[in-house]
């Protein structure tokens, strides 16, 4: 078996637009979270989200390239120009060698809307132009960041709800592993537009603390009451180690295991057997011990029933260690299609820098969160193994081992 | 409508939306291989045209158009 390693990164998210704005507001604990007018007036429940503002690409990339991108789209391609300079990869490196994308997205509902709104007007689809189709489509990310970058491998994107972006890097990991490919840009992409939540908000699993935004998203405290919404995108480059060390690259973290599981049960209903099985197998395939992991990224949104329910399953499997807990998306809101991999991401951050990111408005623990040892302030702390979790609607889950690179 | 005021707007569309070289815009000009136009633009176009001089282009009608002079004899045409 081939070792994987991640060797670049970026980033477009509520609590910044580069590695390094991100990294500054994970250690200072500053949230992403603000109100959206528009979506109060537009009928929503709860107008608090990540405050995500849409690049501006005109003039920077070719129009035929740039049409097709739905806001998602825009986000990642922005991701993934950082990420592919952080990891040292050109055009000229794309051209020579084979390389494949695997990106979670899992709506580009604006798209859809706006041109189904045109037909409702026009009654003539030949008006709604050449864009539509393409940022239509949940493959939109994939489809276009592909022929942007001219990347010639495995090409697709996984839909697995807000686990879309880590099953994403799982499944990179299992290609490269495999020695199917040597290099594979994974990542995650959620549109953060008006109509890209209102389904959602239908559930009522929104906070609507709007008199404090930044304090809205509290996972695991006992006063939470649902989650933030957000996005943006996350790019990884995960690539095989020995062709990054003949590449000459800087190797930020190794993916040692990947972990998975479907609960098999009601379609919100989350599980904690279903977290513990897929975070065991995790541990299992990066041969390491529960009291190994340093560090656990959860996936907590803040919803009472999530939160209690990945608690339990988090005491059942490192109850004895108890590592540090935090849930970034107490400052970063739910970056549902794009969590998985943003949270990677982030989780490699701290590692690169010894902190762990605290889990901000956690102040009053339940009978649950009061067994785990959760980061209520940024601890400074070198981290050799970290696990991520991200879950979602379907019962759909999935879990990443992350090792420090000696 | 006018000569120059339909050669205006034409100009307008395709420098600011389909971003032609506005230095290759001329009357003589094919619209593919000068321009740059390819099949998925014309998509676009289309739309632009209905928004901007109210008739919907037919594809049929098109098939003599190579230049840009060509495009707008059939948009003064239409639009007569």
């Amino acid at each position: 078996m081939k070792r994987v390693v991640i060797t670049g990164m970026g980033i477009y998210s509520c609590i910044g637009k580069s590695l390094a704005e991100a990294r500054d507001s994970l250690h200072a604990g500053r949230s992403g979270i603000g109100i959206d007018p528009a979506r109060a007036a537009h009928g929503y429940r709860s107008p608090l989200t990540g405050i995500v503002e849409p690049p501006r690409l005109k003039g920077i990339l070719d129009r035929r390239l740039r049409v097709g991108l739905a806001e998602e789209g825009e986000y990642a391609y922005v991701a993934t120009v950082e990420a592919f300079r952080e990891a040292g990869i050109d055009a000229g490196y794309l051209e020579e060698n084979e390389t494949g994308i695997l990106y979670g997205n899992d709506s580009s509902a604006k798209a859809v809307i706006e041109a189904n709104n045109v037909v409702m007007e026009k009654k003539d689809t030949t008006l709604l132009g050449s864009a539509a189709i393409f940022q239509s489509m949940n493959s939109t990310v994939t489809m276009n960041l592909s022929t942007i970058f001219k990347l010639r491998g495995i090409n697709m994107t996984i839909s697995a709800a807000c686990a879309s972006g880590s099953h994403a890097i799982g499944l990179g990991y299992m290609f490269i592993r495999h020695g199917l490919q040597n290099l594979v840009l994974c990542g995650g992409a959620q549109e953060t537009n008006l109509y890209s939540m209102g389904s959602f908000d239908a559930l009522s699993t929104f906070s609507t603390r709007v008199d404090a935004p930044t304090r809205a998203s509290r996972p695991f405290d006992a006063g939470r009451d649902g989650l933030v919404p957000s996005g943006g995108a996350a790019s990884l480059v995960l690539e095989e180690y020995e062709h990054a060390r003949r590449r000459g690259a800087r190797v930020l973290a190794e993916v040692v295991g990947y972990g998975f599981s479907s609960n098999g049960k009601q379609i919100s209903q989350p599980s904690d057997e279903g977290c513990e099985i897929a975070m065991t197998r995790a541990l299992a395939d990066a041969g390491v011990s529960a009291r190994e992991i340093d560090y656990v990224n959860a996936h907590a949104t803040s919803t009472p029933q999530g939160d209690m329910f990945e608690a339990i399953a988090l005491d059942r499997v490192f109850g004895e260690s108890r590592p540090l807990v935090s849930s970034t998306k107490s400052m970063t809101g739910h970056e549902c299609w794009m969590a998985g991999a943003s949270e990677v991401l982030y989780s490699v951050l701290m590692m690169r820098d010894s902190f762990v990111a605290p889990n901000i408005n956690f102040e009053q623990p339940d009978e649950y969160s009061c067994k785990l040892n959760i980061a209520t302030k940024t601890v400074e702390k070198k981290i050799n193994l970290l696990l991520s979790n991200s879950f979602g609607f379907g019962g759909t889950n999935s879990a990443l081992v992350i090792r420090k690179i000696q | 409508m006018e000569r120059e005021k339909i050669e205006s707007i034409v100009k307008k569309f395709l420098v600011e939306e389909i971003e032609v070289d506005e230095n290759t815009i001329a009357p003589g000009a094919l619209l593919k291989e000068d321009l740059g136009i390819d099949s998925l633009d014309f998509v676009d176009i289309v739309v632009i045209v209905e928004r901007d001089f109210g008739f919907k282009i037919k594809a049929e009608e098109m098939t003599g158009v190579r230049t840009l002079a060509d495009f707008c004899d059939y948009i003064e045409t239409k639009t007569k």
